[in-house]
């Protein structure tokens, strides 16, 4: 890197011996930061290791518990996320913050004090589209963001920040939502970023994305640095899991050969709505096999929930036919599902997939509590409810004081792990999974990954709604790729390209020839 | 019976319910519903007719009527953003709270005589307007020519300037406000005393200037929840509630007066002839406001009309989403 040979790089923040105690955890312990002016700056480490944490004191959002900031040599202390973007400042967070009923530019000027009374909207569009085209960052001004994909959010999400003179920008796993061409969109807009000498901390934990836009790393684990501002050049990717993980990381997931059996789960033409009736899926077709386990790719928002409870009964379906092992179950209740034999891990936990305020034996008795030996008539046996919950918290290894815990104080490991006992103990013959593995770290993802896999052994069918792709690549025997609630067609050789491709909305069948016309350039 | 004065009363019937309507519309942008409004009217009502009767001058009585509804409105705020406590239990109780203190005060209003009241005037060129002029211009209160004025006001306020905008944002995603440095809690309080003003004012305006007098709770007679329901069927904009409480104003002095005459278009009238007919009709508007209330309510319908997005949830730092 030429920047590398500059002597005195200039250093915009400095942050040491950062320490930052939550109830339970240590965040950050004794952590040093060192960011330049016109780098890429990643920050790598596991979910929980405490880059959010560092992030959040930098931009304001938290105060340190003790150690210093300096920005530009002079120390600092900031009280909220403002004062840290009146010294140019800015974080753009996982949850984007934006008012979905408002055009971009009312987001944008949110909570400026300027204009001071009336706003005059076609003044600050101009204003605001010419700011977005010189930094590649193209979105209409006048769209209202529930209009705009997730890539354009996240440029509204930048503009807003770039409006504000941010000259640090800080991004928490910024192509965790993205398809693989806004991604590559969004390393456009960094690079011009950083030529015109404004710094980038950028968030993640997926190492190929670092290797590629970053100029430097600082690894962090369970709080504490292991790779302070390491040139990115200088290491490898097995070197980085190393030392995010404190051992080395096996990337592949051992599969058995199992023999696809019949086939157990028929979607044929299934169109439904979403919450604001509007239409949603539009005539997709999927079938599943039993012992196999098939991913569904796309980018979020597809349909990809829509579909999910439509096959499990929680959504009603305009058109089209469910059969499960051939049985026509369309538009029919859960209940009739759950006989069937589906199974549902649902993407939000807390609120669909448990009952938070009820304890473990509660929540895992939830599909056969009116069944022998734990239902006996109209009541509950609790001796065997709570019997069950003690044979599932340990064949789990859910980690809990008692089974009496209510599920919301368990963490999110722990209370996937507590949905997966009680869906596979039903002994399912289709689970269907959507992101499973969210948000959970490298160990309890390990867990989840293999009891799916156990489930294919056994001869389930499995429907893994991811939008993680290595999660599919390593777990799928086959993936569909979702786009605007239509099938655009299936992988089943990985190919990655073609992913990508048809997740951006190109069919199946159109991309033979893109490929070949580009190959033979 | 002539149309136009029926139509002309019920444009002044209307103003009350404007006043009631755009003040729970502010403070509904802001997230915060309030159910106290009937109660807040009376407040309102009573305080101005008291302040006007002891005092002879009835803009210190609206003035007074105002900041009563206002400050008995903070509770609620207080109630629902600082202890998170559920909206619609906490407005139904304010609406007890504020309605039982405006008849215990009222004790003995209704005995004062000659209780100066708000003035009524002509407005000369556009009273000449044919029909127009006679409903809207000819002979009405102060307040309901100040009407006209707030509406289009309160939409310029809410869609075209920097505090209206971030009022919506405070009212949709109060996160996205409170990351940006608009303190969501204060502007809550703020919105919430507005509506109570507003309130207030309505209230005025009937005790001083639509139907003077102060007749205990029937002085509003259900008025502020009738303003509740016209939210709903606004869609939480300003001009379609002025359009809404004009014609539930209109429906309102029709209901009255059209027991009166004995004869309609020639025939007999069934409403002069049968009570049960004119009870019956002065139930529509409170039947029509239950099931505006009901569609409202529902979660799909919600989200087709523009509920504010935050509208009814606690706004709590740090907690995701919200």
């Amino acid at each position: 890197m030429p920047k590398e040979e500059v002597p005195d790089l200039k250093v915009i923040a400095h942050m040491q011996g950062i320490r930052k105690r939550f109830p339970g955890v240590l965040a950050n312990d004794q952590v040093d930061f060192e960011l330049r002016e016109g780098e890429v700056h990643a920050l790598l480490g596991e979910n929980g290791a405490g880059k959010s944490t560092l992030m959040n004191i930098l931009a304001g959002l938290y105060h340190p518990d003790s150690g210093t900031i300096n920005i530009r040599g002079k120390q600092v202390s900031f009280n909220s996320p403002q004062d840290a973007i009146k010294v140019g400042i800015g974080m753009i967070h996982q949850h984007f913050m934006l008012v979905p009923s408002q055009t971009v530019t009312e987001n944008v000027l949110l909570g400026l004090n300027d204009p001071p009374f009336i706003i005059n909207l076609k003044d600050y569009d101009d204003k605001i589209r010419q700011l977005g085209e010189r930094l590649g960052l193209i979105v209409d001004p006048r769209a209202k963001i529930w209009q705009l994909t997730v890539g354009e959010q996240q440029r509204v999400e930048i503009l807003k920040m770039l409006y504000r003179g941010t000259n640090v920008l800080i991004m928490d796993e910024p192509t965790a939502v993205l398809a693989p061409s806004e991604i590559e969109d969004l390393f456009l807009t960094l690079r011009k970023m950083t030529a015109e000498g404004k710094s980038i901390v950028f968030i993640s934990h997926k190492l190929n994305e670092i290797t590629e836009i970053s100029d430097r790393v600082t690894v962090l684990r369970r709080g504490k640095v292991t790779a302070s501002g390491i040139n990115t050049r200088e290491t490898t990717r097995e070197k980085l899991a190393e030392l995010m993980v404190g051992r080395e990381v096996l990337f592949r997931i051992d599969k058995k050969p199992v023999k696809p059996g019949d086939v157990v789960l028929s979607v044929e033409n299934v169109q439904a709505e979403n919450d604001k009736n509007l239409q949603s899926l539009r005539g997709l077709s999927l079938q599943v096999r039993a012992g196999e386990i098939v991913g569904l790719a796309g980018v979020a928002g597809n349909g990809q929930s829509e579909l999910a409870e439509v096959i499990t009964g929680l959504r009603k379906c305009t058109a089209g036919k469910i059969c499960i092992h051939g049985q026509d179950t369309t538009n029919q209740s859960t209940l009739t599902s759950i006989r069937q034999g589906v199974s549902h891990i649902p993407e939000d936990r807390t609120h669909v997939g448990s009952a938070p305020n009820l304890s473990i034996t509660d929540n895992v008795i939830m599909k056969n509590y009116n069944q022998q030996p734990i239902g006996m008539g109209w009541l509950i046996n609790s001796l065997a409810a709570n019997r069950f919950a003690t044979k599932l918290k340990d064949e789990y290894e859910i980690t809990a004081p008692l089974i009496n815990t209510p599920v919301r104080l368990l963490s999110g490991g722990n209370l996937q792990r507590v949905i997966l006992a009680r869906e596979i103990s039903s002994k399912p013959k289709l689970m269907v999974a959507v992101q499973p593995t969210r948000g959970l770290d490298v160990g309890a993802i390990e867990g989840v990954q293999r009891l799916l896999m156990q489930q294919r052994e056994a001869g389930a069918a499995v429907l893994l709604i991811s939008e993680e792709l290595e999660e599919l690549l390593s777990l799928s025997d086959r993936i569909y790729i979702i786009y605007e609630g239509q099938i655009m067609g299936e992988v089943t050789d990985g190919d990655i390209r073609k992913i990508g491709l048809m997740m951006t909305g190109t069919p199946l069948d159109k991309i033979g020839k893109e490929i070949t016309e580009e190959d033979g350039k | 019976m002539d149309m136009s004065i029926v139509l002309q009363a019920g444009v002044a019937t209307g103003t009350a319910l404007l006043f009631a309507t755009l003040g729970e519309l502010l403070a509904e942008r802001s997230g915060i519903m309030n159910l106290g409004v009937e109660g807040m009217m009376l407040l309102g009502a009573m305080a101005a007719y008291w302040v006007s009767a002891h005092y002879g001058v009835p803009w210190m009585g609206v003035i007074i009527g105002m900041l009563a509804a206002g400050l008995i409105s903070q509770i609620h705020a207080f109630i629902t953003i600082n202890l998170r406590a559920d909206q619609v239990v906490s407005g139904l109780s304010l609406n007890f709270l504020a309605a039982g203190v405006s008849v215990v005060l009222g004790e003995g209003l209704n005995s004062i005589k000659g209780v100066a009241i708000l003035p009524s005037f002509t407005i000369p060129l556009l009273s000449q307007i044919p029909w127009i002029g006679k409903i809207f211009f000819t002979n009405q209160g102060i307040l309901v020519y100040i009407g006209y004025l707030v509406f289009p006001l309160v939409w310029y306020f809410i869609n075209r300037t920097r505090q209206g905008l971030h009022l919506r944002a405070v009212g949709e995603f109060p996160a996205a406000a409170d990351s940006l440095g608009i303190n969501v809690y204060r502007m809550r309080y703020l919105y919430v005393f507005i509506g109570g003003l507003f309130a207030g004012l309505a209230g005025a305006a009937i005790s001083l200037s639509i139907s003077p007098g102060w007749f205990s709770e029937k002085t509003t007679s259900g008025e502020g929840w009738i303003a509740v329901g016209l939210v709903i069927f606004a869609q939480w904009n300003p001009i379609r509630a002025a359009f809404g409480a004009y014609i539930f104003g209109a429906l309102r002095r029709l209901v009255l007066d059209i027991q009166g005459p004995m004869m309609i278009l020639g025939l007999a009238n069934p409403f002069y002839y049968n009570p049960y007919f004119g009870f019956f009709l002065q139930m529509l508007p409170y039947a029509f406001t239950i099931i505006v209330l009901v569609l409202g309510s529902r979660e799909a319908i919600k989200k087709r009309i523009g509920t504010p997005a935050a509208l009814g949830i606690p706004y709590i730092r740090g907690e995701r989403g919200m």
